[in-house]
């Protein structure tokens, strides 16, 4: 299930870039869109995801749709690790 | 010639094309024509008179062009903000400017309240992409587009009249006012479209905000030469703006060596990539040889043009692309129509390979900086329409003449192609409770050019973090200006002025042990 990776992403947003907004943010809520990290933080994102997960994140996966938002990280994640059988 | 009758020369040739491509919305050279008047109208029904100043908060979104010709349009001059400014530095420059009105993206109208009130100041708050429903005093934009004019617009104003007046970092800390005519664009932008021969087929896509110089030199460009541009809000996923450039066929990718690093670092692009764009070019911090020639190898089609701006002249010098295999560190020559050439301290031209300041001269140059708005419109009544620009950086030249940047004279810190003054950074750490001494450097960095890094000292007794220090930054500062590290020392190294002496050589000493 992607919730295992919810809490440690959730973390890890609101503990680096969260104090940039004023407000908490939706799961749902685009990242870039609501001007919460730019091209610095994608990298940092990255950096976190590799170190975190042990994972090497592909230019191509570097995308909107795998990381512009938690929900979409997660799911990107559950799909990138699925529970061995 | 005024810019948005550069415009109505456009609207006359080419009504029905593509001006500009936001996000979903594909704005012809109609389109902005008649939002741009209708949001002119509106404003001059709200009172605004010529030379009054409209500020903007403004994404690289369609209304941020509608903003700069209704502005043009009503005589006023448009003063873009960085839209991550925070209240306090926003309500300074509002006390400084005195805008009759502000534009902005509904997500910054809680920061823009803010600073109104701490400016104690009355404008008109105009908010773009507001729910009907959002509460508060401000005017939505997409309604006023809608109002029927009750008032007929300024005639015959003057291209000596200010455009825009861009806020850049000063030296001191202290933001500055860069003021620039309607003349002046236009000369800058007229001798752009020459060197890189634009025409109307050009698709120019751009990510950079509109709220710099830069940025505003590619929305100028394509509505003077009747071409299209696609604007982006990020470069934050590159494989997404790389998709862009492939489906609307750009022709033009203006670049900051940031996203020209990022572009290079990508790995397996296919072959033949990108074959409509013609030209990349790059500004607002020196690109690495070792960058240009990645890129030309990525892109054999495409011209690389290496370029150096300032905001008080929008563009110095290019390097013409036949020249860079041979001059890889040249930034060029003067653009087209103006001059630039390296003085010394008597302001008399040296020779070839001396290190001097680079000074600017031509048609280009700016108005001069902003004080307040009495003196300013008195001056520029007054001026001598050409200036001689002291740059502030420290450049020799070849032989023949090519132009190389040295150094900067002062410790103005370049990150991501964006300036950062050390100071204004240091007066933000002092505002933090149990900090002693504080100091700010650039740290060279791959991607960024310079990364900003925080050195402080605390008061004996003070626990402190790093993640403390760069969320007190970030209340107060412009989010590239937030440094991305903070080193904590017992003491900071002082000349014997007794002056803090930092610099990004400094060997770092062993981190203390009451930085938790």
């Amino acid at each position: 299930m992607a919730q295992r990776f919810h809490s440690a992403v959730r973390e890890f947003i609101s503990e680096n870039f969260l104090f940039r907004a004023d407000a908490d943010i939706a799961d749902s809520q685009s990242l870039l869109e609501g001007g919460i990290i730019d091209s610095t933080g994608v990298l940092e994102l990255i950096a976190f995801l590799e170190a975190t997960y042990g994972i090497t994140i592909a230019d191509e996966e570097i995308i909107p749709e795998n990381l512009d938002s938690i929900e979409n990280m997660i799911s990107y994640l559950a799909r990138k690790l699925p529970v061995a059988a | 010639m005024r810019i948005e009758a550069r415009l109505g020369n456009s609207v006359e040739r080419f009504a029905e094309k593509t001006a500009v491509v936001a996000g979903e919305s594909r704005l012809s050279y109609a389109d902005i024509d008649d939002r741009s008047g209708s949001l002119a109208a509106a404003l001059a029904t709200m009172g605004v008179r010529p030379n009054d100043r409209i500020a903007f908060l403004l994404d690289n979104d369609g209304e941020a062009p509608v903003s700069f010709f209704g502005t043009w349009k009503a005589g006023a001059i448009a003063c873009p903000l960085h839209p991550s400014m925070k209240a306090q530095k926003l309500a300074a420059i509002f006390s400084s400017i005195e805008p009759a009105a502000v534009i902005t993206h509904v997500r910054y109208l809680p920061n823009v309240r803010a600073a109104i009130a701490l400016a104690g100041r009355k404008m008109v708050v105009i908010a773009t992409q507001a729910p009907s429903d959002f509460g508060g005093d401000h005017l939505r934009f997409e309604e006023l587009l809608r109002r029927t004019p009750t008032v007929s617009l300024p005639q015959s104003l003057d291209d000596a009249d200010l455009a825009l007046l861009i806020h850049t970092s000063g030296s001191t800390g202290d933001p500055k006012g860069v003021m620039l005519t309607h003349a002046n664009v236009d000369a800058a932008c007229q001798s752009i479209i020459s060197y890189l021969e634009n025409t109307a087929d050009e698709i120019v896509l751009s990510v950079l905000p509109l709220s710099f110089g830069y940025g505003i030199t590619q929305l100028v460009t394509m509505v003077c030469v009747g071409g299209t541009l696609v604007l982006e809000k990020s470069f934050a996923f590159p494989r997404k703006i790389m998709d862009r450039l492939a489906e609307e066929k750009a022709t033009g990718f203006p670049l900051v060596p940031a996203m020209g690093a990022l572009i290079a670092g990508t790995k397996d692009l296919p072959e033949g990539f990108l074959p409509h764009l013609r030209y990349v070019t790059s500004a607002a911090a020196a690109l690495p040889p070792v960058l240009s020639s990645r890129l030309q190898e990525i892109l054999p089609q495409t011209k690389v043009f290496v370029m150096y701006g300032q905001t008080e002249c929008l563009r110095v010098s290019y390097l013409s692309p036949e020249e860079l295999a041979k001059r890889p560190t040249s930034v060029g020559k003067a653009i087209p129509g103006t001059r630039a050439f390296v003085v010394d301290e008597k302001g008399l031209p040296v020779t070839p390979g001396t290190i001097g300041e680079l000074v600017v001269e031509g048609p280009h140059v700016m108005a001069g900086y902003w004080c307040d708005a009495a003196t300013v419109l008195q001056e520029l009544r007054t001026a001598d329409r050409e200036r001689r620009l002291l740059t502030g950086d420290l450049f020799r030249t070849d032989e023949e003449d090519f132009l190389y940047f040295v150094s900067r004279k002062d410790d103005i810190i370049k990150t991501r192609g964006e300036k950062v003054s050390p100071q204004e950074v240091e007066r933000v750490l002092y505002a933090l409770h149990g900090v002693r001494e504080a100091a700010v450097t650039g740290v060279e960095d791959p991607v960024f050019g310079q990364v900003v890094r925080a050195h402080v000292a605390l008061e004996e007794g003070r626990q402190l973090s790093e993640r403390d220090v760069i969320r007190h930054c970030a209340q107060y500062l412009e989010d590239y200006m937030v440094p991305k590290s903070v080193e904590f020392r017992e003491a900071l190294p002082r000349t014997t002025t007794g002056k803090i002496r930092m610099s990004a050589g400094v060997e770092a000493e062993p981190q203390l042990e009451n930085a938790v």
